[in-house]
Formats: structure tokens, C-alpha cells, sequence
């Protein structure tokens, strides 16, 4: 009966791989059953265009998964919340641990007036949707990411009332994309030596130079951008700015055709005299540092969910392929080198995804450091990669051919040692903290 | 006007089902359960009959062991208003199921009672039947598209039968039981999973609705399909008269 209903239901639900593993020590019960239901929606409105998302370097036209995303209440998980109801707001302030955190640097608060239409839940919801989304497309997990943490949580954690009440609505909503650029073709670990100018005018600034690698740059419609108001001060001298795709002078140059993330559109910023008023200044002025390095920490933990969801992918595909294929008369799983390579992926994923949730519970308690930041992102992305090389191992030459997804698991999941600091950067930040302390 | 939705926790319809060693029935330990799917469309009717402000309230009942409140919580996420668990570990035949829902149906006095036409797991096909049987309600199985009349007093319901569709008009209150294309349910979104965490589970036992469990049926052996066999490639029309008539006696 079950395969009768599956094979004629004309519901767009599929058999799903059913590689869910155990995971009773890390999440509640309302945590497990928002990972199932996001797992659910990512596998019925994702998966399916993966692969050509893939191979064409764009997002589907048919469908706006921005705005399904934001149908399903994905993009704004750490925005402030509506406040109709008294159970909601008990729920948001018990639950709200990151704005507390908010509120720890700047007064901003959860006024009964604020209503973003976000959801005002933490870093272990914003995880675990980043994880079940990459596990159905890297490249929207990415673009996602990107999305919902780097901008709309920069503008949860610096923006004025007036700035959210602006550009969240439309940005939660998945109506516009945002994004956000720090990195220059000369300035990508040394992002500090960044020389894209902001020079102080009549009722703003008049920013000139270019930014790199900024993912959804070529989509985006509200942008986070750094640039320096004062070039002697070194760090001390960059600004954040809130930018709109529409402001003279902005304007984006050929997207990049990358090895993986391919379809998560990524872009140069060119700015020419393009003149940004006062109060699109995120921040403080000669601040942005502080805006960006904060943020940073965020960026790593949310994204350390990415690789996860690859790991994840790499699994779902490997263990049925490993129970299916027959060589020597057997399947290969019985094999001990096909056993010794599953367990390793799993055992990869297992304790990635402990770190990862156990610093992102840390996060949504206030308790935000920097080594453990780094450190899940970097441990998370370097298995991964190992992990999509032994699964493109597994299924052989299958392994090598494109048709299976594997060969893009291993693209996919080669960019998180490099984007959000590169594994070096990471290592060096965790490493110089360590000494710092002794 | 208030609507109940019984909904039942099964295996999941993608889990691969292996019978027990002892054949007494299948593996259901560590194994994936969910809502039955035919209830969750059955749930989903009711939402949107709720949602074009026809009923008040949605109420989602489960007959079962302690876990049944998973499936009571995915329901009240998805939007029904509160849930009463009626608990119960042993196993359930479908007329037991059907008394307790008449002992319940006595007591909320819902409008309607939807259900799914089936339980993926047993597929009996009986539970919605004998309710209707036992409350003397009017019934519409193997519904396909349900519309209310302007008062609540009439439900017209397409049925998809072997023929074709056939439309019958009820009298309210009835029963009516759900087939797949009745409509496509909802996903519980993270919002709603909030709100679902303040919602009120009733908790009840089959003896607080007077209602004595006895089955005069008993399970002797439940053992997997025979495997199929391969076809086999005929040389000649009489070979397949020959094979036709004495070994597979069709003919």
C-alpha cells in the first residue's frame, strides 16, 4: 500500500532518503520538529533544482524560492517578531537570547510598536535551517545564508528603528535579496587594507572603488557594504553602509563563474561617485570595524551549518548506493574499506554538527567567542570537503560522472574553507587567542 | 461549527517495512513514524474550512500509545486548535476505534468528522464507515472536493468511486472520509510550531468514555509478500496456453 501511495500521488512529495540521524542530545522537541519540517520543505521545493541550478549558474525562473523561503518564515529566524499575542511575546523574550545580546550593544529593543514579521528565535533555528537548506542545494543554502544572516542580521544588530522599519520587511519577506561586501580584489584576508573610499559630502558620503566575491551582489536589492571614511586610521577608520541597488553611481559587473556554489550568484561592486545619505550610515561612523568583526562571528557559526548539510547530502546519496551495488556477488557496503569510509563520514558529521549546535546554544545564551566561531566553521568546512571526496570515492566512476551529485557536493563544499575567513584566517585567529590568554 | 479530524499515527509512508522475526507483525521499533497521510488532508480540509470562516474550531484526536501526542503536536502545528489523545497501547481494531469515536462525538458534538479514507498501515478502509454506522450520521467516503451550503446544513461531496465521481449531498452533522486528491497539506511552519507549543493536548483513556476495548479479531501470522519471481520468456502461443492453464490455472 505505501508504494501504492507513493507512486500515485500527485503530491510533489518523494520517498526520502531516510538517513535521519540520531540527534536527541542536540535539540528539543520543537527544534526536531522544525528541523523535519524545514528537511521536508527543502527536499520538496529545493532538491528538484539542484542540479540544474548546478549546471546552468542560476536560480530557477519558474519559481521564486526567495519568496518561498520567505513564505515559510526562513529569512528572518533572528529578526524581531510580531506582537499580537501575549504567548508569542512570552515566547520571543524567554527565547530571544540574541536580543538580549542585541540590546547588550546598542539599545535597540523589542518595542511593542516593532513588527519586522520576523521570528525572534536564535542561532540554533538560523543553524539548522542553513544545515536542512545546504543539504538540498549547497547553492542556495549559501545565497541563503548570505541573505538572512550577513544582511538581515547585521541590520537586526546595527540598525536604527528607522533602518529596520525600512529594509527588513521586504528582505524577511523574500521580496527583496540582500547582501553584503567587505572583500576587494586586493584586500580579501587583509580585508582591513580595503581602499574603497567613502569621502564625507553634504548630507552623506560619495563612495568610490570596487568589492569582490559578493554573493547575490548581482540580485541583491539592499546591501551591507564597508568602506573606509578615514584612510589613515587604518581599521579605525571603516564605515558600514547601507546601500540600494537603485542609488546612482552603484552598479554591479560581470558575475563570476565559480567552481562550485553555481547559482548563488556572486558578483564585483563598482561604485563611481555614488552618494549615500546620512542615515543609510550602519552603525557609527569610523565603527564599521566593530559592525564587521561581530558580525563575522555570527557569519561563521550560522554558515558551519552549510558544510553540515553537505555532509549530510554526501550520506544520503552514499548509503543507499553502497546497499544497492553489487560487485563480487555482494553489495559493496558489506565490504570493511566501504564500511571504514561510511563510518568516517559519519562520524565527521556527527561531531561537526556537536560543536556546531553546542556553540550556537552558547550564542543564543549571549555567550559569543570568537575561537569556538571560527573553530566550527573550520573544523565543519575541512571535513566536509573530506567527506565529498570519500563519497565521490564510494560510488567509483558513478562517482565521477556528473549525472550523480556528488561531484557538486565536493564543489559545494571546497568554498566554505575559503569564504567567511579563510581556514588559515581561522586558524590564526583561534591560535593568536589561545596565546592571548596564557 | 466545530469540526473533529482524527488523525493516526502510522509508519512512515517512506520507511521500507520489514515483518518481525517472530512474524507477529511489523518492525515498528526505530523506525519513523508520522501522521497518516490521508489525515493530514483530512486535517488540511478542515484548516481550510476554518480558514473560510465556516467552523470555529478544528479539533485533532488520536487513539493510541503515548507517542501519539508527535503526531497531535505536528497537527496542532499545522493548525488545529487543541487535540485530545485518547490513550491506548495495546493494539486497535477499527470497530473499538470507532465506539470510542461515538463516545467522543457524544460528548463535543462537532458538525463534522473527517477522516482519512485509510490508515496507511492496515489499510482497512472501515474506521470512517462504522462511525457513521454507529452515530447514524450520514456518510461520504472517497472524497474528492467538499463544499458547504451558505448555513452549514449541507455538504456536497464528490466521491471518487470505481465508475467515476459521484456527488452526494449530506445532511450536517456527517461524517466524511478523505482521498488524495481532496487537497495538498500545508507544511507546519516555524511560526506555528511556536504557537503550537501553548495549545491544549486533553488527555483520556478508553474507560473515561465508557468504552470497553475487545477485539473478535486476533493477527496469526503476518509474513512479507512471495518474492517475484522473474518473467520467463516464451518460445510459442501454446507454450503460453500450457503454462496459462496448469501452472498458473488462470485459464
Amino acid at each position: 500500500m505505501q508504494k501504492l501511495f507513493a507512486l500515485t500521488s500527485s503530491l510533489s512529495r518523494r520517498t526520502r532518503s531516510s538517513a535521519a540521524f540520531s540527534t536527541s542530545l542536540l535539540f528539543d522537541d520543537t527544534q526536531k520538529q522544525f528541523k523535519e519540517s524545514v528537511a521536508q520543505f527543502a527536499e520538496e521545493n529545493i532538491a528538484p533544482h539542484a542540479a540544474e541550478i548546478d549546471r546552468s549558474n542560476y536560480l530557477p525562473k519558474d519559481v521564486n524560492l526567495w519568496k518561498l523561503m520567505g513564505d515559510f518564515n526562513l529569512h528572518g529566524i533572528t529578526a524581531p517578531a510580531f506582537k499580537f499575542f501575549f504567548v508569542e511575546m512570552f515566547f520571543c523574550i524567554c527565547t530571544s537570547k540574541l536580543v538580549m545580546y542585541a540590546v547588550k550593544l546598542y539599545l535597540t529593543s523589542l518595542s511593542a510598536t516593532e513588527e519586522y514579521g520576523g521570528l525572534g528565535l536564535g542561532y540554533i533555528y538560523h543553524c539548522i535551517a542553513m544545515e536542512e537548506i545546504s543539504r538540498a542545494s549547497g547553492s542556495v543554502g549559501l545565497s541563503y545564508g548570505a541573505h538572512s544572516n550577513l544582511c538581515i542580521n547585521q541590520l537586526v544588530r546595527n540598525g536604527t528603528p528607522a533602518q529596520k522599519q525600512k529594509y527588513l520587511p521586504k528582505l524577511i519577506s523574500g521580496e527583496h535579496v540582500g547582501a553584503l561586501a567587505m572583500s576587494e580584489p586586493n584586500a580579501g584576508s587583509d580585508v582591513v587594507s580595503m581602499k574603497c573610499k567613502a569621502d564625507r559630502a553634504k548630507g552623506g558620503y560619495i563612495l568610490n572603488g570596487n568589492k569582490m566575491w559578493c554573493t547575490n551582489g548581482p540580485v541583491a536589492e539592499t546591501l551591507v557594504v564597508y568602506a573606509k571614511t578615514d584612510m589613515a586610521a587604518h581599521s579605525k577608520g571603516i564605515t558600514a553602509f547601507i546601500i540600494e541597488k537603485d542609488m546612482p553611481g552603484f552598479s554591479t559587473a560581470q558575475k563570476l563563474d565559480k567552481l562550485g556554489m553555481r547559482g548563488s550568484d556572486t558578483c564585483e561592486l563598482v561604485f563611481e561617485n555614488c552618494f549615500v545619505p546620512d542615515e543609510n550610515v550602519l552603525g557609527l561612523e569610523g565603527k564599521g570595524v566593530y559592525v564587521m568583526m561581530s558580525g563575522l562571528d555570527l557569519e561563521r557559526l550560522v554558515l558551519a551549518g552549510g558544510p553540515l548539510g553537505i555532509m549530510q547530502a554526501c550520506l544520503d546519496v552514499v548509503l543507499p548506493y553502497v546497499k544497492q551495488r553489487e560487485q563480487f556477488g555482494r553489495p559493496i557496503g558489506e565490504f570493511q574499506f566501504i564500511q571504514g569510509k561510511v563510518a568516517d563520514m559519519y562520524t565527521s558529521l556527527q561531531s561537526s554538527r556537536s560543536y556546531v549546535y553546542s556553540v550556537a546554544r552558547d550564542c543564543d545564551s549571549g555567550i559569543v567567542n570568537p575561537k569556538d566561531c571560527a573553530g566550527v566553521i573550520l573544523c565543519a568546512a575541512e571535513r566536509a570537503t573530506q567527506v565529498a571526496l570519500q563519497a565521490i570515492q564510494c560510488l567509483g566512476g558513478n562517482g565521477y560522472v556528473n549525472e550523480y551529485p556528488t561531484g557538486r557536493f565536493l564543489r559545494d563544499a571546497k568554498l566554505y574553507e575559503i569564504g567567511a575567513g579563510t581556514s588559515e584566517i581561522r586558524r590564526m585567529i583561534i591560535g593568536r587567542e589561545l596565546f592571548k590568554e596564557q | 461549527m466545530k469540526i473533529l479530524v482524527a488523525v493516526k499515527r502510522v509508519v512512515d509512508y517512506a520507511v521500507k517495512i520489514r515483518v518481525k522475526p517472530d512474524k507477529s507483525g511489523v518492525e515498528t521499533s526505530n523506525v519513523k513514524m508520522s501522521m497518516n497521510p490521508f489525515c493530514e488532508i483530512a486535517l488540511e480540509e478542515a484548516l481550510r474550512i476554518k480558514e473560510s470562516g465556516r467552523a470555529k474550531e478544528v479539533v485533532a484526536v488520536s487513539i493510541g500509545p503515548a507517542q501519539c501526542t508527535d503526531t497531535l503536536r505536528t497537527g496542532l502545528a499545522m493548525g488545529a486548535d487543541r487535540a485530545i489523545h485518547v490513550e491506548y497501547p495495546g493494539t486497535l481494531y477499527p470497530l473499538s476505534v470507532a465506539k470510542i469515536f461515538k463516545a467522543l462525538v457524544d460528548a463535543e458534538r462537532p458538525a463534522l468528522l473527517l477522516l482519512g479514507k485509510q490508515a496507511i498501515d492496515d489499510d482497512c478502509t472501515q474506521t470512517g464507515q462504522m462511525i457513521a454506522g454507529l452515530l447514524k450520521w450520514p456518510q461520504a467516503t472517497f472524497a474528492s472536493k467538499v463544499v458547504l451550503d451558505e448555513g452549514n446544513k449541507v455538504a456536497t461531496v464528490d466521491r471518487e468511486v470505481d465508475g467515476g465521481l459521484e456527488t452526494l449531498s449530506l445532511d450536517l452533522p456527517a461524517v466524511i472520509t478523505t482521498d488524495l486528491r481532496l487537497n495538498q497539506p500545508r507544511y507546519a511552519t516555524l511560526p506555528n510550531i511556536m504557537k503550537a507549543k501553548s495549545k491544549v493536548i486533553k488527555k483520556l483513556t478508553p474507560q473515561d468514555l465508557n468504552v470497553e476495548i475487545r477485539s473478535d479479531l486476533e493477527v496469526v501470522q503476518v509474513t512479507e509478500p512471495p518474492q517475484r519471481q522473474a518473467g520467463v520468456i516464451l518460445s510459442s502461443v501454446d507454450q503460453l496456453i500450457d503454462r496459462l492453464k496448469n501452472e498458473a490455472r488462470v485459464i
